[in-house]
């Protein structure tokens, strides 16, 4: 089965800081890594060679230090990386990404499957998935909890909706985006790390996709205008309760249903 | 436990009347008010109640009680958390327990010296949080994180960056403390350097409450190493695991900490938190090791070496545990290996000898003929990098006296292995009560009869935490 795992890096913490003016993710200077949930992606991905056979393709979009997540995709196990750089997909929204990752994939023909985390720690929209499949004019499931089945032009999955689980069937080629936790991601190999430290990675500029309208493209193809950007607001109150054990697991437990933890 | 013989005057009335005026009759308690957790520490198997709970606020509340029960021969034990393993702050003759856990502000942070001065009861995790905020940290760092300071220096604890940074006593540079008589003493101060005389801290430092009591401390803060990686590495044995730490050592790699991990050990805490460690080779035990430093080239040329050396020496991979969310997987598995080991038997208790590197293997392979000899599960992991290893001998479904005989036969032949591989019996816990029959086995009457003297020095009547370490 050929199996493409889109991937993004992001910021290797929560605590960024903002451009006041600008509103940009001030970049320099902090670590990047791979998007968490698309480490389950590419974990998925991994099992069903590992049950099935085949390649997994890695895909991701961004300026060339990108290169990084591909090869620590490589340090997991992924068989090839693309990476799709250019100054003119720079500013890229949901629907900007989706479809320029959607010319990218094209270019990479043929696949069987497309995996996607379930969403990025940056960006948090959930939509990029979806919308690839759509450009790419394919069937596609999002949030799924488990593969049940794989058959030769089909899959049947698990997939979290918001009051229940619901198990689908689903006709191959498809796009799929995974939940969090469906499988364990391994951790980057040291030794995969030095067999693959030349490994080629291939890069894809504005030039090599197929359609050549700028205006589908970066700030240009974004019809979303984000207003303002702000870090969430950190809440660190501590309370210190003592007493009997007993009657602090009742506070506790009362205390987490009012927060609505539980 | 039998209350042991020796004569101390029993609390009475005035006793108690005293207590309460010094420190308010809130923050005193007798009999069945005493919480049950106060006989005993993080182990139960050292268990006797005090007479009176007395819950300190500041230095003179325990001068003055110190004082007085250096007068009326009352015995008397300062307690932090009780997170300790050998019954360092079990009151065995009763008397007066001191609770010091509300004395723990951070009194203050001097930037220009890179100190911090707190009180004793000051728990690790707030101590680490406070001065992360400045971009500094405290080396020392014990598993144990709801341990106060003063339990810490008390037995001057190591913990897991020791093979790098050190343990508690090369990180404090002044205490304030109160002698039995109830006189409050400065020593060291804010400085680096210090051959003032014989170091006292350095005495105090790991004395376990019987010297004196710690009212303050003047930590030493380093700045915040950047960054921080580890190594998960997979060995086909435990053998193979700790047989590669003295080449590692060979090599000049100095990682923070190298921690072992048998999978055994591992699959309890992987039980005991519902979640697996991301690794399907047919490990059967784990070296984690840590490196840190300020630049990612830095950490990435060392740990690249480190891992060459596993394998060399036989590992299955090395695992790059990089980002905040493989730390906490991985990490979080270590970190619960007590609680997990705890949380599989009945009742256990601990052994945690320290022993020259190049002997931890020998060791730890005695331990499987100890194990099918005694007839108990042993269970083990530890510090590999510092040779303090941490051996559980687990009860499981034993009657009462089949496992203190059991556990008496394993702990002997453990503690003479240990000697006869140049070990000495505490890496980090001390000696407490648990443990005197083993250090009095280690050295000869002279050494016994020196500590001895020291102890009259300062506590001519042994009324602080008596029937410790000795």
């Amino acid at each position: 089965m050929n199996i493409v795992v889109c991937i993004k890096q992001v910021p290797g913490t929560s605590e960024v800081n903002i451009d006041p003016e600008t509103g940009n993710l001030l970049r320099s200077g902090i670590d990047s890594k791979m998007n968490p949930y698309d480490l389950f992606a590419l974990e998925t991905a991994l099992r069903i060679k590992e049950r099935k056979g085949g390649l997994i393709k890695v895909i991701t979009m961004g300026p060339l230090h990108a290169r990084d997540v591909i090869k620590e995709a490589y340090m997991m196990g992924a068989d090839e990386g693309y990476l799709l750089s250019d100054k003119v997909f720079a500013g890229s929204d949901v629907l900007a990404t989706s479809y320029t990752l959607s010319q990218g994939i094209n270019k990479i023909k043929p696949f069987d499957l497309i995996i996607c985390g379930k969403q990025t720690t940056d960006g948090d929209t959930a939509q990029v998935g979806p919308e690839t499949a759509e450009f790419l004019n394919i069937p596609h499931i999002a949030n799924v909890l488990n593969i049940l089945k794989i058959r030769d032009n089909e899959l049947i999955v698990e997939m979290d909706m918001p009051n229940t689980v619901e198990i689908a069937k689903i006709n191959i080629p498809c796009l799929l985006t995974v939940d969090k936790d469906i499988y364990d991601p391994r951790l980057p190999s040291f030794l995969k790390k030095i067999s693959t430290r030349d490994k080629k990675i291939e890069i894809f500029n504005f030039k090599d996709l197929r359609d050549k309208n700028k205006k589908k493209y970066g700030l240009d193809g974004s019809p979303t205008q984000v207003e303002k950007v702000f870090p969430p607001k950190v809440d660190k109150n501590k309370e210190k309760w003592t007493g009997d054990s007993r009657d602090l697991g009742e506070k506790i437990a009362k205390e987490l249903k009012n927060l609505k933890f539980i | 436990m039998k209350v042991l013989e020796k004569t101390y005057k029993k609390i009475n009335k005035d006793d108690i009347d005293f207590l309460k005026s010094i420190v308010g009759k809130d923050n005193v308690s007798q009999g069945e008010d005493i919480h049950e957790d106060f006989c005993h520490d993080e182990l139960s198997s050292i268990s006797h109640m005090p007479d009176v709970l007395v819950k300190i606020e500041n230095t003179e509340q325990v001068s003055k009680i110190i004082k007085y029960s250096f007068n009326n021969n009352i015995p008397i034990v300062p307690r932090g958390s009780g997170t300790g393993l050998v019954g360092g702050a079990v009151a065995i003759y009763g008397g007066i327990l001191m609770d010091m856990t509300k004395m723990n502000k951070i009194i203050e942070l001097d930037e220009g010296n890179l100190t911090l001065t707190v009180e004793p009861g000051a728990l690790l995790m707030d101590i680490a949080e406070y001065v992360e905020e400045y971009d500094l940290f405290y080396a020392p760092n014990p598993g144990e994180k709801s341990a106060t300071i003063g339990g810490n220096i008390s037995t001057n604890a190591g913990g897991m960056r020791a093979l790098k940074y050190g343990v508690t006593r090369d990180h404090i540079l002044g205490l304030e403390i109160v002698l039995p008589n109830g006189e409050i003493l400065n020593l060291g101060g804010k400085v680096v350097k210090n051959t003032t005389g014989y170091s006292l801290i350095d005495l105090i430092c790991g004395s376990e409450g019987t010297l004196a009591v710690v009212t303050k401390a003047i930590l030493k803060l380093m700045p915040l190493p950047k960054k921080s990686l580890s190594l998960l590495v997979p060995f086909p044995n435990l053998d193979t695991a700790i047989g590669t730490v003295p080449e590692m050592l060979k090599s000049r790699i100095t990682p923070t900490a190298i921690e072992f991990m048998e999978r055994k050990v591992l699959e309890s805490a992987e039980e005991y938190l519902g979640k697996k460690i991301p690794d399907n080779s047919d490990a059967a035990a784990y070296l984690l090791l840590t490196f840190d430093g300020n630049s990612s080239h830095a950490i990435e040329k060392e740990y690249e070496k480190a891992a060459r050396v596993c394998i060399d020496n036989g590992a299955f991979d090395a695992y790059i545990v990089d980002t905040e969310e493989r730390k906490e997987t991985v990490w979080s598995a270590r970190n619960t290996l007590l609680e997990a080991v705890k949380a599989s038997t009945t009742e256990m208790d601990e052994c945690d000898v320290v022993l020259p590197r190049t002997n931890i293997t020998k060791f730890i392979n005695y331990l499987e003929k100890i194990q099918e000899e005694v007839g108990t599960r042993i269970r083990s992991f530890g510090h590999a990098g510092d040779g303090n290893l941490h051996v559980y001998v687990l009860r499981d479904n034993l009657d009462e006296e089949t496992w203190h005989k059991k556990l008496d036969k394993a702990f002997d032949l453990m503690y003479k292995k240990s000697l006869e591989l140049e070990g000495l019996v505490s890496g980090e816990h001390g000696i407490g009560y648990a443990k005197k029959k083993f250090l009095i086995n280690q050295y000869g009457k002279t050494y016994i009869d020196i500590l001895k003297n020291i102890k009259n020095v300062f506590d001519p009547k042994n009324i602080l935490n008596p029937g410790k370490i000795f």
